[in-house]
């Protein structure tokens, strides 16, 4: 059953459009995560769906249920900010306790369900702080239980991390993913940080400008993008687009690159991806490269039918530490490339470099959606 | 005191004549206030034999005593107590209700927009600017055809109406600086609009609160255009009592009474500003609560 249906939502503040068409449905226990660049709508979406915005068009429906024109307290969501939005003059306890106050639940369950909560994010040792008290870290676990200290339909958390230095938020990220695991409730959440996304998410909805570019798994949408925005956006350091004619094989399609030595060569694109191409043959595609397809020649992959190996010359490099980051030229233009520290040729000098184009995309230069 | 550098005689004398203008300007201002009190503890003869800054042959408070309860003020001749007790009787219920009211208006115009809440908050501006003898032929209509003319009642909704703006003003203006996320947090945890604003805003409106009840206090309690026009024989504030006892014609003019009756009527405000003047400050530069 799906847990929550956001159909054709719009959402307008004056004359500006904010939300255009939106569609998503998410099932039980799922974990959605909204992703794009700042404003582009996704706190506009989180408090379309908590019901603290009204929408312009369109319906939301939670477990079944339309609640398009329900108060937030009859929608029956938890909601984490991004600000926390601790109430200041109560204690945490206090702050945990007072959505089920107002539910009407009875004093002593409301203690146990503090109790539990506090166990479980391990700060039964500052309920009786006031939030001006707390470190960051801890504000964060509390504003957490105060959503958990409920058993909501959905819990929201709009970037609930993004306030923590570091450490903290790769340690909270673990926990989040655990309690996820542990309670199995739907969660849609936002977040800048594409890590978090890669590895909390169920699915993710990639916007941009109030439209949701593409609604897929984290895997799809890292290795099949819709266009080059969703392309560029997820993945660090960013996909390669390289301008390259598409020229014809004795296989079928390929693209031509040409290195810093000026010697040309013509790499076949895989046969599934060919269904769209015919239409531009000899002319300029941007081939979508990530960085960690164009490697050092690793001998056992080296008979797949999709690499190639070709030799350039590295023009920086940046070492990272578990690998080194070196930049080239193909086509005239800079591409990086990921390898391994102990196989990197000195700088201004060449090496052969393998490239796996099983997982290249190409994409329209004018239109910048994908072709194949 | 860990400053070793040597002062040179230049800083010194420009330091002192600081401090000089300081005492001087400090004193000009404290001259009234010492006239006032060294006249009242004087007799009527050491008024009229001494000159107005000397001090008194023999102290005494024959004046206070009779300012307090025996002084005429007009025809009757009670002193100013009752019309002591008369001014907190309008200024107790009057600060508390346009407080509380301008609370609420801050809160509901910060946190529960409406179209046109703006504008409507620009309109109420107005009422800050507006002088009051323009209101008083309106408010005296006002106050006949609801038959609260010349009573306390009358008097404390006149001040109620006329404070409004001002608190509203206050208040508004701190709670803007309160993010909005915590009232929608309390909504989504079932909040309605009163609870919210019991549990959540008023908790931390301390500040503000001070600032507003020393301002309203502090103008209603001085007022005396408002008390004169609309109070009635046996309701009148202190402010006009003191201007009738002053005023009163018959016989000698005991200025040591109207030093002491003028000193009573502005004890109160004394009273309030040097209790929590430090919080009025502190509550005018108070920002944003961390959450
Ligand atoms: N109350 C409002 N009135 C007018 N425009 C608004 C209002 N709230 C948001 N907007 C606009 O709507 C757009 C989307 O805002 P939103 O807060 O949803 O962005 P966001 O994706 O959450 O961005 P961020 O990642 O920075 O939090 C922005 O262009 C913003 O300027
Ligand atoms: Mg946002």
């Amino acid at each position: 059953m799906s847990a929550l249906e956001i159909n054709k939502v719009f959402k307008d503040y004056g004359k500006v459009r904010v939300l255009k068409d939106i569609n998503i449905s998410i099932d039980s226990g799922e974990f959605l995560i909204l992703v794009g660049p700042s404003g582009c709508g996704k706190s506009t979406l989180m408090n379309a769906i908590a019901g603290l915005d009204d929408i312009t068009a369109g319906e939301i429906r939670i477990g079944g249920d339309d609640v398009t024109h329900r108060s937030p307290k009859d929608r029956d969501i938890a909601m984490v900010f991004q600000s926390y939005a601790l109430y200041p003059s109560m204690s945490v306890r206090e702050n945990i306790a007072f959505g089920l106050e107002m539910r009407k639940v009875a004093k002593t369950e409301r203690d146990q369900e503090v109790e539990r909560v506090a166990k479980m994010l391990q700060i039964e040792h500052l309920l009786d702080r006031k939030p001006a008290q707390l470190s960051g870290g801890q504000r964060q676990r509390v504003a957490m239980g105060r959503a958990l200290a409920r058993k909501p339909k959905i819990y929201l958390f709009d970037e609930p991390l993004s306030n923590l230095d570091a450490k903290l938020r790769v340690e909270m990220r673990t926990e989040i993913k655990k309690l996820h695991q542990r309670l199995g409730t739907t969660i849609v959440y936002v977040t800048h940080d594409q890590i978090e996304a890669m590895t909390l998410a169920d699915r993710i909805a990639v916007m941009k400008d109030g439209v949701v570019l593409q609604l897929d798994s984290p895997q799809n949408i890292y290795d099949n993008p819709v266009n080059m925005f969703v392309a560029g956006f997820m993945g660090s350091p960013a996909m390669n687009f390289i301008k390259a004619p598409l020229v014809k094989l004795d296989q079928g399609y390929g693209v031509s690159l040409t290195n810093q030595a000026g010697d040309t060569y013509a790499l076949p694109v895989p046969q599934a991806k060919q269904g769209s191409l015919d239409g531009w043959l000899n002319k300029e595609v941007i081939l979508g490269l990530r960085p960690e397809q164009i490697t050092h020649v690793m001998p056992h992959r080296q008979s797949e039918p999709f690499c190639h190996t070709l030799p350039c010359r590295v023009e920086v490099a940046e070492p990272t530490g578990a690998d080194t980051l070196i930049e080239i030229f193909f086509n005239g233009q800079e591409v990086d490339a990921r390898i391994e520290p102990r196989s990197q040729a000195p700088v201004g000098q060449v090496m052969e470099l393998m490239l796996d184009m099983s997982k290249a995309v190409l994409f329209n230069p004018e239109t910048q959606d994908r072709l194949a | 005191m860990t400053n070793t550098r040597p002062v040179s005689t230049g800083e010194r004398l420009a330091r002192g004549g600081i401090y000089a203008i300081l005492i001087a300007a400090a004193l000009v201002y404290l001259l009234p206030l010492a006239v006032m009190l060294l006249t009242s503890v004087k007799t009527l003869d050491d008024i009229r034999t001494g000159n107005i800054l000397s001090l008194p042959v023999e102290i005494v408070f024959d004046a206070w005593h009779k300012a307090w309860s025996n002084a005429c003020t007009g025809v009757s001749c009670n002193g100013v107590s009752g019309f002591f007790w008369n001014s907190f009787q309008i200024v107790i219920p009057a600060v508390l209700i346009s407080t509380f009211v301008g609370a609420l208006n801050g809160y509901a115009l910060t946190k529960w927009r409406f179209k046109g809440s703006e504008l409507f908050f620009a309109l109420m501006l107005f009422g800050c600017f507006i002088p009051f003898q323009v209101v008083l032929l309106p408010m005296a209509q006002t106050l006949g055809y609801v038959g609260l003319a010349n009573t306390t009642t009358g008097l404390v909704f006149v001040h109620v109406v006329y404070g409004i703006a001002f608190t509203t003003l206050f208040f508004r203006n701190f709670y803007v600086g309160i993010p909005n996320e915590l009232v929608l947090a309390a909504k989504l945890d079932g909040a309605g609009f009163f609870t919210i604003f019991w549990r959540i805003l008023l908790p931390v409106s301390a500040p503000i609160i001070v600032v507003c009840i020393i301002w309203q206090f502090t103008q209603i309690w001085n007022d005396f255009l408002f008390g004169v026009v609309f109070s009635g024989q046996d309701t009148k504030p202190i402010t006009v009592a003191l201007n009738n006892l002053v005023n009163t014609t018959t016989g000698v003019k005991e200025y040591n009474v109207d030093m002491a009756a003028a000193i009573i009527a502005a004890l109160p405000t004394l009273v309030v500003y040097v209790a929590a003047g430090k919080y009025f400050v502190r509550g005018l530069t108070a920002g944003a609560v961390k959450g």
